[in-house]
């Protein structure tokens, strides 16, 4: 049976997210999406600097991609709503992702302002996949706003630190009917695998792929990481034991009983 | 006249469009998003716009962002 993420309008294949940042090389971008098998990609909306234009990131992504322009830059809820009306406009499709910080050091996301923010836009038709940190009466107050999805982080952004945030997101994977998107913080395809194993529906990654050394093989990486951690989901872990629990049959190799 | 373009004033020439203004700053059209007093123009509209005193003009990009 085909396991799909169904997300807005759209059915995925693929549960690895991936983002646009800190490439040393734009180039980079377009190989590293398609080793990473992503087809959600998420980048920012700046104003553009005289001085040195950039390229438009979106030429870099590939056409079958989702585009998940981020609210990132936004510290209020009226911000976040700007942006992704402008990102709407400028033709990237009706999928956003709210981010909207204040705090620059831990760059912890205001939940309530992204909460107001995804009540407003929700209502004009976005799919809304909002940023948040992992609490549950917020995630429950989300879904009532009409989120599509809720993506809590694991660990500050751009920390490699991994799921510091555990017990908290176990518990919106399983009181909360959306899909979560566990964003920020892993570092390792070892920690991808961690969270979808624990039933996270899909995780985002950007820092860990881009920074790394060969991005390209680390997208390949966490591609693998992610179908085996969602796999083993699938196919329910064995229970933890404290004692051992011997799997061939508890006799001698040659008597019949052991001492 | 006086525009102010990204938040900063700027003293421009009248009877200038968008498109004229994006050529004076080397910006390549389809690179750039622009919200023209407060709302996104689209691109085939760029050519018609003229700016005229105190208009307010962003000029947008779309950059590498995840979390």
């Amino acid at each position: 049976m085909a396991d799909k993420l169904v997300i807005g309008d759209q059915e995925l294949d693929s549960r690895l997210f991936t983002g646009t940042g800190k490439f040393a090389k734009q180039d980079l971008i377009p190989e590293t999406i398609k080793a990473a098998r992503s087809q959600v990609v998420t980048m920012a909306l700046r104003r553009v600097d005289f001085d040195s234009p950039q390229h438009n990131v979106i030429n870099y992504i590939p056409d079958d991609c989702v585009l998940l322009p981020n609210t990132s830059g936004a510290r209020t809820a009226e911000e976040a709503v700007r942006i992704a009306r402008i990102a709407e406009a400028a033709g990237c499709g009706n999928w956003v992702k709210i981010e909207v910080i204040s705090d620059n050091k831990y760059l912890l996301p205001d939940n309530q302002e992204t909460l107001k923010a995804t009540e407003i836009l929700a209502k004009e038709g976005f799919v809304v996949l909002p940023y948040v940190s992992p609490d549950l009466m917020v995630a429950k107050r989300l879904e009532e706003a009409g989120a599509a999805a809720v993506m809590p982080l694991g660990a500050p952004i751009g920390s490699n630190r991994g799921l510091k945030t555990k017990e908290l997101v176990r518990i919106l994977i399983e009181e909360i009917e959306l899909p979560i998107v566990v964003d920020a913080g892993i570092g390792k395809p070892s920690q991808a695998a961690e969270a979808m194993e624990m039933g996270a529906d899909a995780v985002l990654v950007n820092t860990a792929i881009a920074t790394a050394k060969d991005p390209v093989v680390m997208g390949d990486a966490f591609a693998a990481a992610v179908e085996a951690g969602r796999k083993a989901y699938l196919a329910g872990t064995g229970a933890v034991k404290k004692y051992a629990s011997a799997s061939s049959p508890l006799t001698g190799f040659l008597k019949e009983d052991q001492e | 006249m006086k525009i102010t373009v990204n938040g900063k004033e700027e003293e421009v020439k009248a009877g200038l469009t968008i498109v004229d203004y994006l050529e004076s700053k080397d910006l390549e059209a389809g690179r750039v998003v622009i919200e023209y007093n407060g709302q996104v123009i689209k691109q085939d509209k760029w050519e018609q716009i003229e700016l005229a005193e105190d208009d307010n003009l962003e000029i947008l990009n779309f950059v590498g962002g995840g979390q």
